[in-house]
C-alpha cells in the first residue's frame, strides 16, 4: 500500500527518467521537422549566396556573396512580383475580413437552418484549390462560361469579357473574386470562435444601460473581438503572401506578367529556369516577410491582455 | 402609454428591417458559396454538346454520365485518386502517432526548453513551401525519394506536424493532472499512462487532428507537383493539372473528375463539422 505522498515522491524520483523518455517522444517529431524545414531552408540561404545553375552544372556553385539579392531588386519582373504580392494580399484580406466579419455576425444570431447556413460556408475550403481554380477557369471562360452568360442576361456587359486573360485590371478583378470565395469561409469561422466566446451577460448590462446597436457592437463586440481579428488577418496574410497553387493554375501569371507573384516567379526560376542561386534569393525575401508576420502572431500569444 | 406602444412598434419595425437584409445577405452568402459546386456537378453531368452551348445550360437535359465513364476509360486519373488515398491516408497515421507523442512530452514531462520548442516549430510553419521546396528536391534525389509515396509522406507529415503538436499539446494541458496522479499511484509508468489514459480521454481531439491532416494531405499541390513526374505515383490535383495538355481543354471531363474526389470530402466535412470547425479555429480564443 502506498499513501498519497509516497506516491508523488515515487513520481518526482521519476523526473530524470521522465525528463528522458520526454526526450525520446519529442525526438521523431523534432528530426523530421528539421529534415523538412529547417535544413533545407537554411540550404535555400545558403543557395542564396551562390551561383547555382543546374542546367550549366560544369560553371561550379561559385561563392557570390549578396549579388544575387542585387540583381533581383534591379529587375522589374521581380520588384513588379512582390509589389503585386503585396497589393493582393492587403486586397485580399481586406476585402475578406469585412464580408467574413459579416458572415460571422449573422452566423452568430439564431435562426433556423443556421447549421445548414453554416455548413455551406465549408464548402469552399473542403476543395482542393487545384479544383477550385480548375473550376474558376471554367466559369470564367470567355466563349462559354457561365459569369459572361449572367452579366449578359441581366445586360450589364454587351459582349463577352475574357476575363482572366485581356487586361490585368479585369484579372486582379477575377483573382480577388476567387480567392474571397475560398478563404473568406476561415476568416469568418474565425471570428464567429471569437464572437461566441463573449460573455452574453456584457449584452445585458449595455441594454440596461440604454446602448445602441451600433453602440454594443463598438464597444463590447470589436474590443472582445480584438485577438480572433489579430489571428484571422494575420494568418491570412501569411498565408495570401506565400500562396502559390491557385495563381498557378488559375492564371500562371498572365495576362502577360501581371499576376505573377513572388511565389510563382520564384518557382519559375527555380524549376524552369533552373537558377537556383537567384530562385533561392528570391524565397529567402519572401521568408523574410511571413516570419516577421509570425513572430508579431507568436509575440500576440505571449502578451498578456 | 400611447408613446410607448408607438416606440415599441418602431423597434419592432427597425428589428424587422434589419433581419430581411440579414436574411436577405445570407441567402447571396450562401449562393455564393454553393453554386460553384453546383455548377461542376451540372457540367459533368452533360453530353459534350450540350456543355459548349451559349448561353450555358442550367440544369443539365439530358443528365448523362458518358463524362465519368471517359474518365474511367482514359485517363490514369483513377490510379491517381488511389496515391491520393495511399498518400493520405498513411500521412495521417505518422504524423498523428509522432505528434501525440511529442504533444505528450511537451504538455506533460517536465522538458526543459518545451516554450521555445513549440515557438521555434511554429515559426518553421509558416515559411512559404516555395522557400524549401527547391533544397528538398535535391536532397530527395539523392536520396532515391522522387516519386517514391515515402518522399511525399515524409514532407507532408513534417510540413503538418506544427500544426498537429500545437492544437495537441494544448489539448493535453488541459486534461486534470489528478488523473495521471491517481494512475501513478495504481503503479502507471508514464507510457502506460499515455496510451491507458491520456489518449482514450483525447479521441475527440485526436479525431480532429487526424481529419485536418487528412484534408491537407488529400489536397496539397506544390510538392506533390514538384517531388512527382510519373503517374504510378502521382496523386489527384497534379493529375488534373496534367489533364489540361493534349488537344482543348476538355471541361465537362474536369467537372467529371472533380467531382470524383470533391463529393467524398464534403460529405466527410460536413459529418465531421463539429470537429473540423474546432481544428480551424483553434488559436481564435485565447485560453
Amino acid at each position: 500500500m502506498f499513501s498519497r505522498t509516497e506516491a508523488l515522491n515515487r513520481i518526482k524520483q521519476q523526473g530524470l527518467s521522465q525528463r528522458q523518455l520526454g526526450y525520446i517522444l519529442v525526438t521523431p517529431a523534432l528530426l523530421l521537422v528539421g529534415f523538412v524545414s529547417v535544413y533545407p531552408f537554411l540550404t535555400t540561404i545558403w543557395y542564396s549566396l551562390h551561383k547555382i545553375r543546374l542546367n550549366l552544372p560544369a560553371e561550379g556553385r561559385p561563392f557570390v556573396g549578396l549579388q544575387n539579392y542585387v540583381t533581383l531588386f534591379q529587375s522589374g519582373r521581380f520588384r513588379h512580383s512582390l509589389l503585386i504580392t503585396s497589393l493582393f494580399s492587403s486586397a485580399w484580406v481586406a476585402v475578406e475580413f469585412v464580408f467574413g466579419l459579416c458572415i460571422a455576425l449573422v452566423l452568430n444570431r439564431r435562426f433556423r437552418g443556421r447549421a445548414l447556413v453554416r455548413a455551406s460556408v465549408l464548402v469552399p475550403w473542403a476543395m482542393a484549390l487545384v479544383i477550385t481554380a480548375l473550376l474558376w477557369q471554367w466559369m470564367f471562360n470567355p466563349v462559354f462560361g457561365l459569369l459572361n452568360a449572367i452579366l449578359m442576361a441581366l445586360k450589364v456587359i454587351k459582349e463577352p469579357i475574357n476575363w482572366l486573360g485581356t487586361t490585368a485590371f479585369s484579372a486582379y478583378l477575377s483573382v480577388l473574386v476567387v480567392d474571397v470565395w475560398r478563404n473568406t469561409p476561415f476568416v469568418a469561422l474565425i471570428l464567429l470562435a471569437g464572437l461566441q466566446g463573449i460573455p452574453g451577460t456584457l449584452y445585458e448590462a449595455a441594454r440596461i444601460d440604454g446602448a445602441s446597436r451600433v453602440g454594443c457592437f463598438v464597444h463590447i463586440t470589436m474590443p472582445q473581438l480584438k485577438h480572433a481579428i489579430l489571428v484571422a488577418l494575420l494568418f491570412r496574410s501569411i498565408d495570401a503572401f506565400r500562396s502559390f497553387d491557385l495563381l498557378y493554375v488559375l492564371t500562371q501569371g498572365g495576362p502577360g506578367r501581371s499576376t505573377e507573384i513572388a511565389s510563382l516567379f520564384a518557382y519559375k526560376t527555380l524549376f524552369q529556369y533552373l537558377d537556383f542561386g537567384k530562385g533561392s534569393a528570391a524565397t529567402v525575401i519572401m521568408a523574410l516577410v511571413t516570419t516577421a508576420l509570425s513572430i508579431v502572431y507568436v509575440t500576440s500569444l505571449s502578451s498578456k491582455d | 402609454m400611447a408613446i410607448r406602444s408607438q416606440s415599441f412598434q418602431r423597434f419592432r419595425k427597425r428589428i424587422t428591417a434589419f433581419n430581411v437584409a440579414a436574411a436577405l445577405f445570407t441567402v447571396f452568402f450562401v449562393i455564393f458559396f454553393v453554386f460553384p459546386l453546383y455548377w461542376q456537378v451540372a457540367t459533368s453531368l452533360k453530353t459534350r454538346e450540350n456543355t459548349l452551348r451559349i448561353p450555358p445550360q442550367l440544369i443539365p437535359n439530358p443528365v448523362n454520365l458518358d463524362r465519368y465513364v471517359w474518365v474511367f476509360k482514359n485517363t490514369g486519373f483513377p490510379l491517381n485518386v488511389r496515391n491520393s488515398l495511399i498518400t493520405a491516408g498513411l500521412t495521417t497515421i505518422t504524423c498523428v502517432l509522432i505528434s501525440t507523442l511529442a504533444s505528450y512530452a511537451l504538455a506533460r514531462l517536465k522538458l526543459r526548453g518545451s516554450r521555445a520548442i513549440m515557438m521555434s516549430v511554429l515559426i518553421c510553419s509558416m515559411l512559404p513551401a516555395v522557400a524549401i521546396v527547391g533544397p528538398l528536391y535535391l536532397t530527395f534525389r539523392r536520396f532515391h525519394l522522387l516519386n517514391s509515396f515515402t518522399g511525399l509522406i515524409i514532407s507532408y507529415t513534417a510540413f503538418f506536424l506544427p500544426f498537429t503538436m500545437w492544437f495537441l499539446t494544448s489539448f493535453f494541458k488541459t486534461i486534470p493532472p489528478g488523473l495521471e496522479e491517481a494512475a501513478a499511484v495504481d503503479g502507471c509508468s508514464p507510457c502506460q499512462t499515455l496510451f491507458r489514459i491520456i489518449i482514450p480521454i483525447s479521441m475527440p481531439a485526436i479525431f480532429t487532428v487526424g481529419m485536418m491532416v487528412f484534408i491537407f494531405s488529400w489536397n496539397e499541390f506544390l510538392f506533390a507537383f514538384t517531388f512527382t513526374s510519373i503517374d504510378s505515383v502521382r496523386t489527384y490535383p497534379v493529375g488534373l493539372v496534367m489533364f489540361q495538355g493534349q488537344w482543348e481543354v476538355p471541361w465537362a471531363e474536369l467537372c467529371a473528375a472533380s467531382t470524383i474526389v470533391v463529393i467524398p470530402i464534403i460529405i466527410l466535412v460536413l459529418a465531421a463539422q463539429r470537429f473540423i470547425i474546432r481544428g480551424l479555429t483553434a488559436g481564435a480564443v485565447k485560453e
